[in-house]
């Protein structure tokens, strides 16, 4: 019988059962996000194939250094998270409230330089499709378009980073309180799974944007 | 339970509508049976509202110059019929209502997964769908529920973002539901309950699931697209940019396509387990089915360009969707012969449920025909968005999908509320709902042919007959729907108490009380036997 | 023919009495698949009723017959590949436009049709055309996506913005037959429609000429561009010549090729910094927003009157 103060929800027989129950759950709601961005990469990938020219242009003019940047950022903040999941997996609260600050830190500090010294700095330049786009230059047109799948792509893979955040947040508060231990992480794992989620669509979008034509 | 404990009268027992009072016990329930309630309760509501509209329509087009709107608020009127027909009706229809009544009870379980992602599932809906009527009263939308760009994107001044973002958010309903049903029925069956012992429904409802999680996500991109170019002016469609209004077509019937096989499998489940119950017999066929609701989930998402044959996609393209949709039909045919092939020597009674699955057999298999003239590229491009269509998807969606909904409705009725209703009344109602029913639809076929197109709030004089004709079956089947609302709510009070297993069924969900109490079973079942043992159960029946 | 109850639209192309045929075919499938299903639920239902006499108990079912599970998926995978083949060779056969079809020109705009034949003859909301001959289409819109459909001819093609999309028939009966958008367009599109007229040769001939000034399309086309000032570098070797251009394979600036038909020219004149010919600086300037989707066509009509090279330039 369950009570109240089961590690295992009313529903469950059991904490396996329960385990594998949320890990299909997560991997289900992550193919739904795979759907998501899917078809905002298929209507990109038509383009740039149509477009090569004029999308070349566009990638040049994004900063593929910040863009680097904020990959290694993105991966880092993977391993943190990586960590956070074995530290509550051995019981060990400290660290895991250590790793998941570290996550949500470098999380951070992507949006920041997403946000402030990308997206500001692209509209500042006349590169923000609909509010602020001069760009006079050869395939006008078509970097326009790339820009409108630039702001689409980056903002929503943005939201995701900052739901994310949010997440993080919340577990934070729930590691604090001693909420974690060995015989309860799976929220941290399942926190895990959509984190790493996140910085793949990231580790994609960055080459499909940024390194678009030869640079060297 | 003890079977002497499920036979004691309703209001002495607790179940699951009387183990709390208090809205609050309903606006914070986990309890599965008590959303697909909630859910119920829903849907009929927005199901009036398509229905006001369309009845509004078939008025209007009593006259050739359009009887009682103008085209402004025709145009208004048949968009919102399709929004809300299609995502706040016949989407959760069956999954939401019967799905989450009974998949945990069919397969032996206390609830579903995740009961909280449940009930956060009706939230999300109730959302979306009240943002919907907000974008109904506050004027209108007026782009079809197609959203075609750049009508919608930068013509339409109507309240498209409004729209757009009550169907992005009920979206999500759709995928936490199909979430949901996968992990359950994958992790929480009964022992001994192994895939090909599962009722057809749950495969069904599996089969559906899959396309919720796969394909819903593809509409959600699409319509916030459509937000941001209409909104921010971010043209990704905007052939002024080098945009594709074509691309969005693609996307739109990327999940529209599946979209309608969300629709329709739920209902086949369904009329599985009507013909078994109501022949007394096992089904004809059984892995055939199972594989079929599958293929026919696979298959759905590779034939979208379907709907674009003439929209200046390439011939090559047409040629490959239209083989595709040709192989997309061989599942359901075989559904069909399998159900016609259980009645063969079986024990076949007429009670209501019972005359919605063969009214379903019947008005599938001519829907279902009438796809493969739309499949045919020579055809298409003659009756390619005219009344032909309309009338094609309404077989399925009405003549099928409804009919097998509302067959359902009234076989689980006893399990859901405890009690009877009045079987007269509901043959007389299915009988009305079938008649009126192919006198409104199939003098559209016709009406395709002549080459009357559809989303025309007026025609030229020549069509007038034969609307005028469609109009009547219209107030016709209107009449059918009044009168299972009027005697399923009657029957809640007032209805003779059922007991367990009125219709002495296979399945798990028999076995319990009716309705059920809070958690199921008392004791989690165990499964020996194929599903529609009705050999076995005719000999307990005998020998009891 | 009228009939007092039609179930058909006549058949006023070459292309409708096939599409006919296969409907017919269709319709017999169905009719019989739809009788036998509901014949054999009809029966079944009523011989097996509970408490009939050949009410069964439910011993010794017969709940699975693999034979017959194969039969019936492989009739009707037998006969949707007849029907496949059927539709896609009608389909593919009359896909193209024969060469020696007549071309007339299509703006469709929210909520009426410009038409306008070679010769410069304009109309709206009606399509005068002669008998027995090819009849090329040449479509765009001014604005969302429409669709010329003429039941009779058992046709239809969606008209897209930004782009030419083409249909063809050939009327085979003189009369007036309706045609209608459609491709929901907005609040006027079930407004958006008229009569093609197919007259006689001799007729057509004589209303081509009547009303008309004698300005040609490519003679509008050519007032065009001098007005918006073309020849100044197409007449002086600062642009590529148009002598011959039409149907031409150009060789671009990033290496690629492409055939100079109507949306190449289409694209030329509206975005010229998309596709840079070859060899030539990308000075020209755009022309969007100047010149409307009608002269778009007048120029395109002088183009081609200066010498074609004919070659595949079938718009889809």
């Amino acid at each position: 019988m369950h009570n109240s103060n089961s590690v295992v929800a009313e529903q469950f027989d059991d904490r396996i059962q329960q385990h594998e129950a949320s890990n299909l759950g997560m991997w289900i709601f992550l193919a739904t996000e795979i759907m998501f961005f899917g078809g905002l990469f298929t209507g990109y990938t038509i383009y740039r194939n149509l477009y090569t020219s004029g999308f070349e242009t566009a990638s040049h003019l994004l900063n593929a250094k910040l863009g680097a940047f904020n990959t290694a950022v993105l991966i880092c903040s993977s391993l943190t998270m990586a960590l956070a999941v074995h530290a509550a997996q051995t019981g060990k609260r400290k660290k895991l409230i250590a790793y998941l600050l570290s996550t949500m830190s470098l999380g951070l500090v992507f949006i920041y330089i997403k946000f402030i010294l990308e997206w500001h700095h692209d509209y500042l330049e006349g590169l923000a499709p609909g509010l602020h786009f001069t760009y006079a230059g050869p395939h006008a047109r078509h970097v326009e378009l790339f820009f409108c799948f630039y702001f689409v792509m980056t903002g929503v893979h943005a939201l995701h980073m900052i739901v994310g955040e949010g997440v993080l947040a919340v577990l934070l508060v729930m590691a604090w309180r001693g909420r974690f231990s060995t015989e309860k992480y799976n929220p941290i794992e399942m926190m895990g799974l959509y984190w790493h989620f996140v910085d793949i669509v990231w580790i994609f979008l960055f080459p499909l944007l940024y390194l678009l034509g030869a640079r060297f | 339970m003890s079977s002497a404990e499920a036979e004691l009268p309703i209001e002495s027992r607790v179940h699951y509508l009387n183990a709390d009072y208090g809205i609050k016990s309903w606006l914070l329930t986990t309890d599965h049976k008590r959303i697909g309630l909630m859910y119920l309760v829903s849907i009929t509501f927005f199901f009036c509202f398509g229905g006001v509209a369309a009845t509004l329509m078939r008025l209007n087009l009593l006259e050739p110059q359009g009887l009682l709107v103008e085209p402004e608020t025709y145009n208004k009127l048949f968009s919102m019929h399709g929004i809300i027909m299609v995502f706040f009706f016949l989407i959760p229809s069956i999954p939401a209502v019967l799905g989450n009544f009974l998949i945990p009870m069919m397969i032996g379980a206390r609830d579903v997964a995740f009961p909280r992602l449940n009930l956060l599932s009706w939230y999300v809906f109730m959302t979306g769908g009240l943002l919907t009527l907000y974008a109904v009263i506050a004027g209108g939308v007026d782009t079809g529920w197609t959203f075609y760009t750049p009508l919608s994107t930068q013509y339409s001044n109507t309240h498209v973002m409004a729209a757009a973002a009550g169907i992005f958010i009920a979206g999500f309903s759709s995928i936490l539901t199909g979430m949901n049903f996968v992990v359950t029925i994958h992790k929480m069956r009964a022992p001994g309950l192994s895939w090909f012992r599962l009722p057809l429904f749950i495969w069904a409802m599996y089969a559906t699931s899959i396309i919720f999680i796969l394909g819903t996500p593809v509409i959600a991109i699409s319509l916030v697209l459509i937000a941001l170019e209409r909104w921010f002016h971010v043209g990704i469609f905007d052939p002024a940019l080098g945009g594709d209004p074509i691309l969005f077509q693609h996307m739109f019937w990327f999940y529209s396509h599946p979209a309608v096989y969300v629709m329709i499998l739920p209902s086949m489940g369904v009329v599985s387990e009507l013909i078994t119950t109501f022949s007394r017999k096992k089904i004809f066929g059984y892995h055939f089915i199972a594989f079929s609701s599958i293929a026919i989930a696979a298959i759905g998402f590779l034939v979208w360009g379907h709907h674009m044959f003439v929209s200046g996609q390439s011939i090559y393209a047409g040629l490959v969707f239209s083989a595709l949709s040709f192989a997309v039909a061989i599942p359901s045919a075989v559904k069909v012969f399998n159900w016609t092939a259980t009645l063969y020597k079986g024990s076949i009674s007429y009670d209501a449920p019972m005359l919605y699955a063969l009214g379903f057999i019947g008005l599938f298999t001519i829907g279902g025909l009438t796809g493969l003239y739309l499949s045919t590229l020579a055809i298409d491009q003659h009756v390619h968005a005219t009344y032909f269509v309309v009338a094609h998807f309404h077989y399925i969606m009405v003549g099928g999908a409804v009919m097998g909904y509302l067959g359902g409705i009234h076989y689980w009725w006893p399990k859901i509320s405890g009690r009877m209703y009045p079987d007269g009344w509901a043959r007389v109602a299915a009988i009305i709902i079938f008649v009126g029913f192919n006198l409104t639809f199939f003098p559209q076929f016709i009406l395709g042919y002549l080459g009357m197109p559809r989303r025309y709030a007026v025609y030229p004089a020549e069509y007038h007959t034969l609307n005028v004709v469609s109009t009547a079956g219209a107030s016709i089947l209107g009449l059918g729907y009044v009168i299972p609302l009027i005697y399923l709510i009657w029957s809640m009070r007032y209805g003779r108490e059922a007991g367990p297993n009125p219709w002495h069924a296979t399945g798990l969900e028999w076995t319990t009380a009716s309705p059920p109490p809070p958690h199921n079973f008392e004791e989690t079942p165990v499964v020996t036997e194929e599903p529609y043992s009705y050999d076995r159960l005719a000999e307990e029946i005998q020998v009891a | 023919m009228p009939h007092a109850f039609p179930l058909f639209p006549v058949e006023g192309s070459t292309a409708a009495p096939g599409v006919d045929q296969l409907f017919y075919f269709l319709t017999a499938v169905s009719v019989f698949f739809s009788a036998l299903i509901f014949l054999l639920i009809f029966y079944f239902a009523i011989k097996y009723r509970r408490g009939s006499k050949d009410d069964t108990p439910p011993k010794n079912q017969v709940t699975n017959n693999i034979p017959l599970e194969v039969l019936w998926t492989v009739i009707p995978l037998v006969l949707v590949t007849i029907i496949f083949f059927w539709g896609a060779q009608i389909f593919v056969k009359d896909a193209r436009p024969p060469r020696d079809s007549t071309e007339i020109f299509v703006v469709g705009k929210q909520w009426m049709w410009h038409i306008e034949h070679t010769n410069g003859k304009r109309e709206i909301n009606a399509l005068h055309i002669p008998v027995n001959q090819p009849i090329r289409l040449t479509m765009t819109s001014q604005d969302v996506i429409h669709d010329f459909f003429v039941p009779a001819f058992r046709v239809k093609k969606d008209v897209l913005p930004d782009r030419y999309t083409s249909e063809w028939f050939q009327a085979t009966r003189t009369g007036k037959f309706r045609f209608f958008c459609n491709q929901y367009c907005g609040m006027g599109h079930s407004l958006m429609r008229g009569w093609v007229y197919v007259m006689k040769p001799e007729d057509y001939e004589k209303w081509l000429r009547g009303g008309v000034s004698g300005i040609t399309m490519a003679d509008q086309g050519e007032k065009l561009y001098h007005q918006f000032g073309c020849i100044t570098c197409h007449g002086t070797g600062k642009g590529p010549a148009f002598a011959g251009l039409y149907g031409k394979t150009v060789t671009l600036s990033n290496k690629q090729t492409v055939v100079a038909n109507e949306a190449y020219l289409r694209e030329s004149i509206l975005y010229p910094t998309a596709q840079i010919v070859n060899g030539y600086p990308p000075i020209m300037p755009t022309f969007k927003g100047q010149v409307s989707e009608d002269q778009v066509l007048q120029l395109i009509a002088y183009i081609k009157s200066l010498g074609s090279t004919e070659r595949n330039t079938g718009t889809p």
